[in-house]
C-alpha cells in the first residue's frame, strides 16, 4: 500500500514537472512582441535621423547601415523577408520614450550601452554591434593635432541627450580646461554650426565624426584627433519584460557575427548546409533545433545570412566601402585581432 | 427641477474623473510592467552636464533642480527681452502704418506682411545660420562703439565691475519711489489748481542726479573689464574678459521680436483706427497739441482695444521661445525637457514639470495684463 502511494506521488510529481515545463515553453512562445510583429507583418525599428554608415535613408527612402541591418536580420528571422521593416527616424531625445511607449520594438540607433540606461529606464541592451569611443574633430588649419593642445575658452559643439555631453564634461574637468558647450537637438544643426565656425571643435562618437565629416562643405578641411576619451559600446535595445523578443534580437545579431567567424556569407550559405562542421551546420539550420526555443522555424538563421549577410559583409557594404572608416579597428573578429566575440549558437 | 439642472453637471464631472482615472491607471500599469518608477527624487541628483549660458552660478556638479532653474531663467530672459522689444517695435510700426507719408506707410505694411507670413522656426534658422554665417570670425571682427566685438561666436562687450553696487541699487530704488510720489502729487495739484509741472523733466532729473550722487559721496565705483582677443590655436580665436552674449540668444531674440512685433503693430493700428475721428477733431479744437491729442485722448481709449489681443501675443512669444532648442539656446525645453530628461529617463515627471512651468508663466502674464487692462478701463463716475 505504502509503495503504491509513493509511486503515485512520484508520478504526480513527474506529471507536475512535465506540465510546468510545457507551460513554460508555451509562455516562452507567447512573446507579445513577436506575436504582434507577425500579425502586423513588419518589424518596427527605431533608427537615427541620418547617420551615414549606421542608419541613413537615400532619396528614395531606402534605409542602409549596420544599425539598419540588425533590424533587417530580425525581420528575416521572424517574417522571412529582410525588407519587412518599418523604420522610424528618432532624435537622441525621443529614442527611449519611443521604445518604452511601444511605438517601436527595436531601437537600433548608435546607442551607447550604460549601466543607468540598462537598469533605470525600462530598457534592455541585447549586445554590441559597434565598439566606438568619443573623439574630437577640429579644423585642419588650426594646427591642433592632439587634445593636449586645447586651451581655456574653447567652444565645443555637440548633441543634447547623449552620453557625449557627460563625457565632454569629465574630459575637460579632468584636464582643468574651461570650455563652452554648445548643444543642439539635431545632428544636422551641430554640423552646420561647427562648419560655419561657431565652435572650435565638434565632439561625438568617432564613428559619428567620420560619418558627419562626409556631410561638411569641405571634408578635407577637418581632421579627427587621435585621442579617444570614452568607451562607447553601441548596440540594439529592446523593451524590458519580453525575454523571448530580447533573445531573438540578441541571437540575430550574434548569428551575423558568428557567421563571419565561420566564413559563411550570403553567397555560400546554402552550400554550407552540407558542411562537415556541425557548428556551421547549426548556423544554417541544417542541424539541431536552434529556432524552437524562440518559437521560430529552423532556418531563421539561414535567412539572416542569405538576405542580410554576415557582419563583415554588412560592415564592408556600409562603413568601409563608403569611405567612413575603412579600418575595422576593434570591430574586427577576435580571431583577427579585434574584440568581436559572441557566445556560440548551440 | 433641481435634479434636472444638477444631473448633467454631475455626469460631466463623473466623465472627467473617469477619463483621468483611466489615464492614470493605464500609465501606472504600463510603467509597472516596464519597470519604470515614478518619483521626483532625481531632482536632487547631480546633473553632471554643463550649460553654455547661465544667469546664475551653475556647473555640472549641481543638481537637476538647479539645471531646471537655469533653463527657466534663460526662458524668462529671452521672453522678457522679446516682450519689451516687440512692444516698442510694434507700437512704432503700428503708428507708422497710419502715417500720412506714403513711403513710411508702405514700408511698415511690407514689413508686417513679410514677417507675419513666414513660419517662425524658419526665421529662427535664418537669423541663426544665414545671418550668423555672415558675421566675422573673432580675429577679423571690427571694433563696435569703441569696445565691443560682434563675431560668429557672439557679441563681446565690456562688463561692468562694481564697487558698493548695493548702495547704488538702493538709491536707484529710492529715486524711483520719489518719482512715483512726485507724479502723484503733480497730478493732484493739476486737478486742484490746474497748474502743470514739467513732470517729465523733473522725473528725469531725479532719476539721473540721485544715482550720480552715490558716485560722488556714496563710495560707489564703476570700472569696466574689456574683452581681449585670445589665441586658442593657429587659426582659432576667442575673447576673454568682458561680457559674452551668445549668438543663439541674439538670433532667437531677433526672430521672436520681428515676428511678434508684426501682430502687435496690427493691434496698435486697429486700436487707433477704432477711435472715431470726431474725438481727435474735438480734442484739437480745444487747443491741444498733436502729441497731447495722441497721449491724452486717443491712446487711453485705444489701449482698451489694444491690450487684450496683445496679451495673447505676449503669451505666444513666451511659448514660441521654446523653439530655442533648435539652435542650442539653453532654455527650459533644451536643458530640462531635453538633456535632463534624456539623462534620467524620467519622461512623465519632467514633461509634467515643464508643462506646469509654462502654464504658470502664461497665467502670470495673463493676470498682470488683465490687471493692467482693468486699471486703464473707463471708470464710471
Amino acid at each position: 500500500m505504502f509503495k503504491y502511494i509513493k509511486q503515485l506521488t512520484s508520478l504526480v510529481a513527474m506529471v507536475a514537472v512535465l506540465f510546468a515545463f510545457t507551460t513554460e515553453t508555451m509562455a516562452a512562445k507567447k512573446s507579445k512582441t513577436l506575436k504582434n510583429t507577425q500579425k502586423k507583418g513588419f518589424v518596427r525599428c527605431g533608427v537615427s535621423q541620418g547617420l551615414p554608415g549606421f542608419s541613413n535613408a537615400d532619396a528614395a527612402g531606402n534605409w542602409t547601415g549596420v544599425d539598419v541591418d540588425v533590424c533587417r536580420a530580425v525581420a528575416a528571422a521572424v517574417l522571412g523577408d529582410a525588407n519587412k521593416v518599418k523604420f522610424t527616424p528618432l532624435s537622441a531625445k525621443e529614442r527611449f520614450t519611443a521604445l518604452t511607449s511601444g511605438e517601436i520594438d527595436i531601437l537600433s540607433r548608435n546607442t551607447t550601452w550604460t549601466l543607468s540606461r540598462d537598469a533605470d529606464i525600462g530598457l534592455t541592451f541585447v549586445g554590441v554591434n559597434f565598439y566606438d569611443g568619443q573623439g574630437f574633430m577640429v579644423r585642419k588649419d588650426s594646427g591642433i593635432t592632439s587634445t593636449s593642445q586645447f586651451k581655456n575658452g574653447i567652444s565645443a559643439c555637440t548633441n543634447i541627450g547623449t552620453t557625449t555631453e557627460l563625457n565632454m564634461r569629465d574630459f575637460f574637468n579632468s584636464k582643468g580646461i574651461s570650455y563652452t558647450p554648445v548643444a543642439f537637438e539635431k545632428a544636422d544643426e551641430v554640423v552646420a554650426a561647427y562648419d560655419a565656425g561657431r565652435c572650435d571643435t565638434y565632439t561625438t562618437d568617432k564613428s559619428g565624426l567620420a560619418a558627419q565629416r562626409t556631410k561638411m562643405s569641405n571634408p578635407d578641411d577637418h581632421i579627427v584627433l587621435p585621442e579617444t576619451i570614452s568607451k562607447e559600446p553601441l548596440g540594439p535595445v529592446v523593451r524590458q519584460g519580453d525575454a523571448v523578443w530580447e533573445d531573438i534580437v540578441r541571437w540575430s545579431l550574434n548569428t551575423m557575427i558568428e557567421a563571419e567567424e565561420y566564413g559563411i556569407t550570403s553567397a555560400n550559405a546554402d552550400s554550407m548546409k552540407t558542411s562537415d562542421n556541425p557548428q556551421i551546420k547549426r548556423l544554417v539550420g541544417a542541424e539541431g533545433e536552434m529556432g524552437a526555443a524562440f518559437g521560430l522555424d529552423n532556418e531563421w538563421n539561414l535567412r539572416i545570412i542569405k538576405q542580410v549577410g554576415n557582419y563583415g559583409e554588412s560592415y564592408k557594404r556600409n562603413i568601409a566601402d563608403t569611405g567612413i572608416l575603412p579600418d575595422r579597428g576593434p570591430n574586427e573578429l577576435w580571431t583577427k585581432g579585434g574584440i568581436l566575440y559572441v557566445p556560440p549558437s548551440r | 427641477m433641481k435634479l434636472k439642472k444638477i444631473l448633467p453637471q454631475l455626469l460631466t464631472l463623473l466623465f472627467i474623473v473617469l477619463i483621468f482615472g483611466f489615464f492614470t491607471m493605464n500609465a501606472q500599469e504600463n510603467m509597472d510592467t516596464r519597470g519604470i518608477e515614478f518619483g521626483f527624487g532625481f531632482l536632487k541628483q547631480e546633473a553632471s552636464f554643463d550649460i553654455q549660458f547661465s544667469l546664475i552660478d551653475y556647473d555640472g556638479s549641481r543638481s537637476y533642480a538647479r539645471a531646471y532653474l537655469v533653463g527657466l531663467l534663460n526662458t524668462l530672459l529671452v521672453s522678457i527681452i522679446g516682450i519689451i522689444l516687440c512692444t516698442v517695435l510694434g507700437v512704432i510700426v503700428g503708428i507708422a502704418r497710419l502715417s500720412p507719408n506714403y513711403l513710411i506707410r508702405k514700408t511698415a505694411s511690407f514689413y508686417i506682411e513679410f514677417f507675419r507670413n513666414i513660419p517662425l522656426l524658419l526665421q529662427i534658422f535664418f537669423w541663426y545660420f544665414a545671418a550668423l554665417r555672415a558675421l566675422p570670425m573673432p580675429e577679423d571682427a571690427p571694433l563696435l562703439l569703441g569696445s565691443s566685438f560682434m563675431t560668429i561666436k557672439g557679441l563681446y562687450t565690456p562688463a561692468p565691475v562694481w564697487n558698493n553696487f548695493n548702495i547704488f541699487l538702493i538709491v536707484l530704488i529710492v529715486a524711483l519711489v520719489i518719482i512715483f510720489f512726485f507724479n502723484k502729487f503733480a497730478k493732484k495739484k493739476q486737478e486742484e489748481l490746474g497748474k502743470q509741472y514739467p513732470k517729465f523733466l523733473i522725473s528725469l532729473g531725479i532719476f539721473i542726479i540721485f544715482p550720480v550722487l552715490t558716485f560722488i559721496v556714496g563710495g560707489v565705483d564703476l570700472s569696466w573689464s574689456f574683452p581681449q582677443l585670445k589665441q586658442l590655436a593657429l587659426t582659432s580665436f576667442t575673447y576673454e574678459g568682458g561680457m559674452g552674449i551668445p549668438p543663439e540668444l541674439i538670433a532667437l531674440t531677433m526672430a521672436l521680436t520681428l515676428y511678434t512685433a508684426t501682430f502687435i503693430a496690427e493691434n496698435v493700428r486697429a486700436g487707433i483706427q477704432g477711435i472715431s475721428k470726431g474725438q481727435k477733431e474735438a480734442a484739437a479744437s480745444i487747443g491741444l497739441t498733436t502729441t497731447q491729442v495722441l497721449k491724452l485722448v486717443i491712446m487711453p481709449q485705444a489701449l482698451r482695444i489694444i491690450i487684450p489681443p496683445t496679451t495673447n501675443q505676449y503669451l505666444n512669444l513666451t511659448k514660441n521661445s521654446s523653439l530655442a532648442a533648435a539652435i542650442a539656446y539653453p532654455d527650459l525645453v533644451l536643458v530640462f525637457a531635453g538633456t535632463a530628461m534624456m539623462q534620467t529617463g524620467r519622461a512623465i515627471e519632467i514633461v509634467g514639470i515643464t508643462m506646469a512651468t509654462y502654464l504658470t508663466i502664461s497665467l502670470t502674464i495673463s493676470l498682470l495684463m488683465n490687471w493692467y487692462n482693468k486699471r486703464i478701463a473707463i471708470q464710471e463716475k
